[in-house]
């Protein structure tokens, strides 16, 4: 079942003339193809749109304790 | 504001009370195998979310994606396999089949549990090729990795207990220095990695850094390391006294990562980078040679690397060289200051090293007296 632990692919359809405007683009850089060139870019759109959800958030009770240590180790006066 | 966890979720696998109770009551029952230090305090990153967002150690798949294409299977950037290795014939011996809860123990202390999801051959030589990018034998990664079992476990685990800490007090967790920063006001923050004490450079690395965010997290590497390194305990001293003389109170936070140094260069500044983003980071300095050793990666292979990551979370900061320069009048680096050769003093690593072990206070520009002093009290400061 080698297959299994391989990354795996799947086609996307993008225009033509897109295409063609990326493979000039990408010509000379780091990019070896416009399917790369694609996955960096989505890959970067998606994580700037999960940076703008909502920060972790703590119980009270789990802050008070927390806060407690901090303060007798002396981070926190 | 502060990232989420690497991954989404920051991660706790530590167990509670109540269960514990029950599972000690049971303990001989299990299955168990003994485990290294070095997996012992990786256990309790994984519990405590540091390693966020492994649960327990990679399954075949994650392990295989890690190395070909350095992301987990979900996608999410992970460069450095967190492995359970183990013999073949003794796992043989003890009739384990997937499925099964092993007890993790160290000595006495029953570590952790973990349900048997996956078990695997190890390949040591491509496992060291491609997380070390060589097979030579002098690597101490390579060497620690020649040395492996040659079987893996795949599995999340459930914390039950640490090994000794000598540090605790220097010990915060990710929901510790997460709410601290929090109540520190601090929106933006730059982490530090060291596995040094600090000279000048070092200092001015983090205040460059600094003046653009709103705090510094200095995060000094504790456990196995080479011989003729710091000793943790003056690496600790040594910043709490650069700290307390020279560092606004308010701006700086010092506290350890429990963790082997793996000398992986470029993949380990990644893994780096991932880890402070757990503890809250915003920004990540990553300096020439970042976990490096000897000459095996190029000088700036280690900021290089992050090119490949646009959805790291984290944003790297790079720096070149910083020293002192007589025409300068200061602490200058190699993109603002254009003087060269008897007119700089560059705050050398191995000459401070040599200057110490011979009970001498290196120049000031260099290493702060009073950080030298510290240095210069203990009896024996550098690793046997
Ligand atoms: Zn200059």
């Amino acid at each position: 079942m080698g297959d299994d632990k391989e990354r795996k692919y799947t086609t996307v359809s993008i225009p033509v003339q897109l295409y063609e405007k990326i493979k000039e683009r990408i010509e000379g850089t780091g990019f070896t193809s416009v399917s790369d060139y694609v996955t960096y870019v989505l890959r970067e759109v998606l994580a700037s749109l999960e940076e703008e959800e909502k920060e972790e958030v703590f119980s009270k009770e789990e802050e008070e304790k927390v806060k407690e240590r901090l303060r007798a180790l002396g981070y926190l006066d | 504001m502060l990232p989420r966890a690497h991954g989404g979720t920051l991660v706790d696998r530590v167990m509670d009370e109540t269960r514990r109770k029950k599972i000690k009551g049971e303990i001989s029952d299990i299955p168990s195998i003994e485990i290294s230090d070095d997996i012992a305090v990786d256990l309790e990153n994984i519990a405590y979310g540091v390693f966020s967002p492994l649960e327990g150690f990679m399954s075949e798949n994650d392990y295989r994606l890690v190395l070909d294409t350095m992301r987990l299977e979900n996608d999410v950037p992970w460069t450095i396999p967190v492995v359970l290795d183990m013999n073949g014939e003794e796992f043989l011996k003890m009739e384990l089949r997937a499925g099964d809860t092993l007890l993790l123990k160290r000595g006495k202390t029953p570590v952790a549990l973990m349900e048997l999801e996956d078990l695997f051959k190890l390949d040591r030589k491509e496992h060291a090729l491609k997380v070390f990018r060589t097979s030579d034998p002098s690597h101490p990664g390579v060497k620690k990795t020649l040395s492996m079992g040659d079987l893996l476990l795949g599995g999340k685990i459930e914390f039950m207990e640490g090994i000794e800490n000598p540090f605790e007090r220097y010990t915060l967790r990710p929901v510790e220095t997460r709410i601290l920063f929090k109540e520190l006001g601090w929106r933006t923050v730059v982490g530090f990695q060291t596995r040094n004490a600090p000279h000048l450079g070092h200092e001015y690395v983090q205040k460059t850094a600094l003046t653009f965010v709103d705090g510094l997290f200095i995060n000094p590497v504790i456990g196995r390391k080479k011989k003729g390194d710091f000793r943790d305990e003056v690496i600790l001293k040594a910043y709490e006294a650069l700290i307390d003389r020279y560092y606004l109170k308010e701006k700086a936070v010092l506290s350890i990562l429990r963790t082997e140094m793996r000398y992986a260069g470029p993949r380990e500044a990644v893994f780096h980078a991932i880890v402070r983003k757990n503890f809250g980071c915003t920004h990540f300095i990553v300096g020439r040679d970042h976990a490096g050793v000897g000459d095996f990666y190029g000088p700036y292979d280690a900021q290089e690397i992050f090119g490949e990551f646009p959805d790291l979370g984290i944003t790297p900061v790079f720096f070149r060289r910083f020293y002192y320069c007589k025409k300068c009048y200061g602490y200058v680096n190699e993109h603002v200051c254009p003087h060269e050769g008897d007119d700089i003093i560059p705050p050398s690593g191995t000459k401070i090293r040599e200057m110490l072990a011979s009970g001498k206070i290196p120049p000031r520009e260099m290493m702060r007296p009073e950080v030298a002093e510290i240095i210069l009290g203990f009896k024996n400061p550098f690793v046997e």
